[in-house]
């Protein structure tokens, strides 16, 4: 009964992960057939400057990715798990960008940012209509910004569960001991919420490294490369560049590097539970 | 901090400064893109240019979902209706056969099977597309609606079967035991046991799964080209060439194309909520 399922993935999931390591191994322009090159992609692609340039950039998207959203979210998921009626009404309207489809949010931010046109020439602050996606100063930081737009609902939407589903008794406890709202959440909300954040942060840095729709209309990869993080540039390398064997490389190293960032963070919340759950049933 | 108070039994207790002014602060941050969304999808064309981004029109006018309607918006729907509802059944009938296999046999096989589905949750779909697109290719799939729909299926099966067997752990065995005694074979089983059973789960992971391919854009943008197998986030996209210096028409379609998703969300949010966090919100 298991069969259609594992026929479909390992066709179309499993397969293809063993066909890019073969792929990477040979020259390939998308439309003829591949042809055995041995390292030689492997090669080119280490040296390329634009590929080492996306490596970067990836890393410095990840990072600041990770230090805009995981703070908003925690301090947003903590806001939502609050029983008050307006703090419901307000998470309603938080979940929007969840509904939105990566293109659509990139066009409207596209437009929203526009130099000449945009929001920022609606409130005559020239600091504010500076033209966001066309500066490779400014660009990175426009794409980090919508990207949490998007996303940061989504990971708030986990500590709120998180939350929600801290004892109460913890809690009451600390303050017949006369703990502080500050100290109650150091001491319990804090530690308390240690699985949701290792779930949150695996899920944002594999996110992170791995972003494309949005990045891909949002900006395209430029300008001059500012924003060509590994996925734009493995997409341009190979469809756009037509050389599918290169791109073979750098998909490699987005699996390779989206799989130990899961399987390490995994490991170091002793997430095991999943297991302990299989042993269970 | 408000954690402590926000359940007790005096609801005017939380206090949460820090939490209180990013949640309003966060509020114009959502809001704000999405009224400007909005009013200029209303604007006439040459208003555009002309009055004050953040004003409300001083024309409102539907002028702009008219010229996205007239560009064949309701054929790249219907493609999406389509892949989007073929795909989310064929994972749901597949998962749940393949959840109940897991769950049920205790034999190595079932466990390795867990094993697999946990890797391929992790899988980027950006590590696979070149080795799709080679395949969907020599299939003589390209730029058919089944080729978006067969790699959205099998990306979408480890998430859905995680959920679903983490949901059908919790049923008894002895319901299971109850109705093998009676002679119920596996189909009986899955059919008048599980299914039932599991229809919550199933609700909720539908729904993740059908916003997943609903907003798709990668498998779309490289296994399809022609106008006749585009779906909704890509005609977005080529939208954008084709009505240039037409930003109100095109952040019409974006609405147009949000509004399924509205509808759905506002028919069933809690489904929505629990499906989009299910499998990650423990």
């Amino acid at each position: 009964m298991a069969a259609p399922a594992l026929i479909l993935f390992g066709l179309f999931a499993g397969l293809p992960l063993l066909g890019v390591v073969a792929l990477s191994f040979t020259s390939w322009d998308g439309l003829g057939t591949p042809s055995w090159t041995g390292l030689d992609n492997w090669r080119a692609a280490v040296t390329d400057p634009v590929t080492r340039d996306a490596v970067w950039l990836t890393v410095k998207l990840t990072l600041f990715c990770f230090l805009f959203q995981a703070p908003v979210s925690l301090l947003l998921g903590v806001f939502m798990a609050g029983r008050q009626r307006y703090r419901a009404l307000l998470s309603v309207l938080y979940f929007l960008p969840l509904l939105f489809s990566s293109a659509g949010v990139a066009l409207s931010f596209q437009a929203l940012v526009d130099p000449n046109f945009g929001a920022g020439t609606a409130l005559g602050v020239p600091a504010l209509a500076q033209d966001w996606l066309g500066d490779p100063d400014l660009a990175l930081y426009c794409v980090v910004f919508v990207i949490g737009w998007s996303f940061i609902p989504f990971h708030s939407l986990l500590y709120q569960a998180g939350v929600r589903q801290i004892p109460q008794s913890l809690y009451e406890a600390a303050r017949i001991d006369g703990a502080g709202t500050w100290v109650q959440f150091r001491r319990i909300t804090l530690p308390q919420l240690k699985y949701t954040m290792v779930t949150s942060s695996t899920l944002l840095i594999v996110g992170s490294l791995t972003y494309f729709d949005l990045i891909f209309v949002l900006t395209g990869g430029g300008p001059a490369d500012a924003t060509r993080v590994l996925p734009l540039d493995m997409y341009l390398t190979g469809f756009r560049s037509h050389d599918m064997g290169k791109a073979s490389v750098i998909a490699i190293v987005l699996a390779a590097v989206g799989l130990t960032a899961a399987l390490g963070l995994n490991r170091l919340s002793g997430a095991s539970r999943m297991e302990s759950q299989t042993e269970g049933a | 901090m408000t954690s402590a108070t926000k359940r007790s039994r005096n609801p005017l207790g939380g206090r949460n400064v820090p939490g209180g002014l990013a949640g309003w602060l966060w509020l114009a941050v959502i809001v704000l893109p999405v009224y400007y969304i909005v009013v200029t999808s209303l604007r006439p064309r040459e208003d555009y240019f002309t009055e004050n981004p953040l004003s409300l029109p001083s024309a409102p006018t539907l002028d702009a979902y008219g010229r996205v309607l007239e560009n064949d918006f309701a054929r790249y729907f219907l493609n999406s209706v389509l892949v989007t509802a073929g795909s989310v059944v064929v994972t749901l009938a597949v998962s749940l056969m393949a959840a109940y296999v897991v769950v049920r046999s205790r034999t190595r096989f079932a466990g390795n099977l867990l094993r697999l589905v946990l890797l391929g949750i992790a899988i980027p779909i950006q590590a696979a597309i070149i080795p799709v697109y080679y395949l969907i290719v020599e299939l003589g799939l390209y730029d058919t609606l089944l080729a978006i729909a067969l790699p959205s299926i099998a990306f979408a099966i480890p998430i859905t079967v995680l959920i679903l067997v983490n949901f059908l752990r919790d049923v008894p065995g002895e319901l299971f035991e109850s109705m093998r005694l009676d002679g119920a074979g596996e189909w009986r089983m899955l059919g008048s046991l599980v299914l039932p059973l599991c229809r919550p789960a199933l609700v909720a992971v539908a729904v993740y799964d059908a916003l997943q391919v609903w907003n798709g854009f990668l498998f779309p943008l490289i296994l399809t080209q022609s106008e006749e197998t585009r779906v909704l986030p890509l005609s977005l996209w080529t939208f954008e060439g084709e009505f240039t210096a037409d930003v109100p028409a095109v952040l019409a379609a974006v609405v147009l194309s949000v509004i399924p998703v509205l509808a759905a969300y506002a028919v069933a949010r809690r489904h929505l909520v629990s499906g989009l966090t299910a499998g990650f919100g423990k």
